[in-house]
């Protein structure tokens, strides 16, 4: 009963396998180009990198000025 | 048994093949791609809040789409909705079970879910009319822990679970619409890509897998990883894919090359990588490690630009605001802390 079970999942696997390998791809090249190129076309809209102006950050408690 | 064989036999062929057709388009690497590229200066984030109220560990948490809620997850056996400028706490919902290991909120801010040891995702109506949060639903057919929730609406959800599958459920019926079976190891996280037609999830046969929710398929398989693949979530625009593993290590793979990019790691950390998130631009990877500390890398470089330390035990569980202007962490200390 385990051998039917066995070839069963063997044959999914096999299935699955044939999935994976008929995939399109591109070149790594061009993977890396279009990653760094989103990186910095958005570098700047980037809070945590570019840093947030204190005026900006709605998480930074404002301290009131005080006129003396 | 003459079958069995035979299927051996194409099973490793098949595996040759895909490893020889990612090398075909392996013309390059991102190391080189980016030599140019200079490292990003040293990233220094302070803590600007601290939310204080729960009284045990801190398993997850997860941004509204809002970027001021948050839900965070505990096994004092509640979830709490916070308003993370002013601290409040919006909601503190009693879960029937405190063995929590997951929690997510829906990107319309109308419902929160949860889950662990109890092997269900509990759906909870934040919207009720009388003011009351309850439970609306709760999706049982796993036989595994739930490790992992994300909405895709406020109909649909996908789940990830210690019985090796992942699962999209329709909210309103409580029943499931397809098990994404394959993983040969408990299914650990999932995050789901930004046009919402794909998943990935990362398991502990150290696979990362990525899914068509429509096709009910499997499409790539990512390995490479020395261990269970703890945290995994999309880069920002996504066409790759970043896992988090007990080997102390991230990775990133590229979805359209089918290959491993890149790996983050320093011979100085040791303690598995327990959760993460990229920065809103992509450039800096969040990772929340075993060791209480956070590292900030740049993903294009693969070099450590800062850490975040600030918490007394383990980093459970991170997330970055959809607008990126803030870090959460959620902790074993039970505080979150948000830094920016």
């Amino acid at each position: 009963m385990s051998t039917t079970n066995n070839i069963a999942q063997a044959r999914k696997l096999v299935e699955q396998l044939r999935i994976e390998a008929g995939i399109e791809r591109i070149k790594v090249s061009k993977a890396a180009a279009d990653l760094m190129s989103y990186c910095e076309q958005h570098a700047r809209a980037d809070p945590l990198l570019v840093g947030v102006p204190t005026s900006d950050n709605p998480f930074k408690d404002k301290k009131p000025c005080i006129i003396l | 048994m003459g079958e069995m064989e035979e299927l051996r036999k194409e099973m490793e062929n098949l595996k040759d093949q895909i490893t020889a057709a990612r090398k075909t388009f392996q013309d390059s690497t991102l190391q080189e791609a980016a030599a140019g590229v200079t490292v990003v200066g040293r990233v220094q984030l302070k803590t600007r809040k601290t939310l204080r109220g729960h009284l045990a560990k801190i398993y997850a948490m997860h941004w509204g789409t809002d970027s001021t809620l948050c839900v965070s997850a505990s096994q004092d056996g509640k979830l709490i909705v916070w308003d993370t400028i002013t601290t409040n706490k919006v909601n503190a919902i009693p879960l029937k079970s405190s063995w929590v290991m997951t929690c997510a909120y829906a990107p319309s801010g109308n419902l929160v879910a949860c889950g662990g040891l109890d092997n269900m995702c509990s759906i909870y109506n934040l919207k009720g009319k009388d003011g009351n949060v309850k439970v609306m639903r709760e999706l049982a057919a796993h036989t595994g822990y739930l490790s992992c929730c994300r909405f895709l609406s406020d109909t649909e959800i996908i789940t990830s679970s210690g019985d090796c599958t992942c699962v999209l459920w329709d909210i309103e019926t409580g029943t499931q619409k397809t098990v994404f079976a394959g993983h040969q190891g408990d299914a650990m996280s999932l995050g789901v890509s930004p046009d919402f037609k794909f998943f990935i999830s990362g398991a502990c046969d150290f696979t990362a897998k990525l899914w068509d929710i429509r096709e009910a398929e499997c499409r790539q398989t990512f390995g490479g990883h020395e261990s269970d693949i703890n945290a995994i979530g999309f880069f920002p625009n996504g066409n790759a894919v970043i896992t988090g593993s007990d080997d102390a290590t991230c990775k990133l793979y590229d979805l359209r090359a089918d290959q491993e990019l890149l790996t983050y790691q320093d011979s100085s950390i040791m303690c598995g990588v327990t959760s993460l998130a990229p920065s809103k631009s992509g450039r800096l990877l969040l990772a929340g490690h075993d060791d209480f500390n956070v590292n900030i890398w740049d993903m294009l470089k693969a070099e450590r630009v800062g850490v975040l330390a600030g918490h007394d035990n383990r980093v459970s569980c991170i997330g970055v605001s959809t607008d990126g202007m803030a870090c959460c962490t959620g902790s074993w200390d039970s505080f979150l802390k948000i830094w920016n």
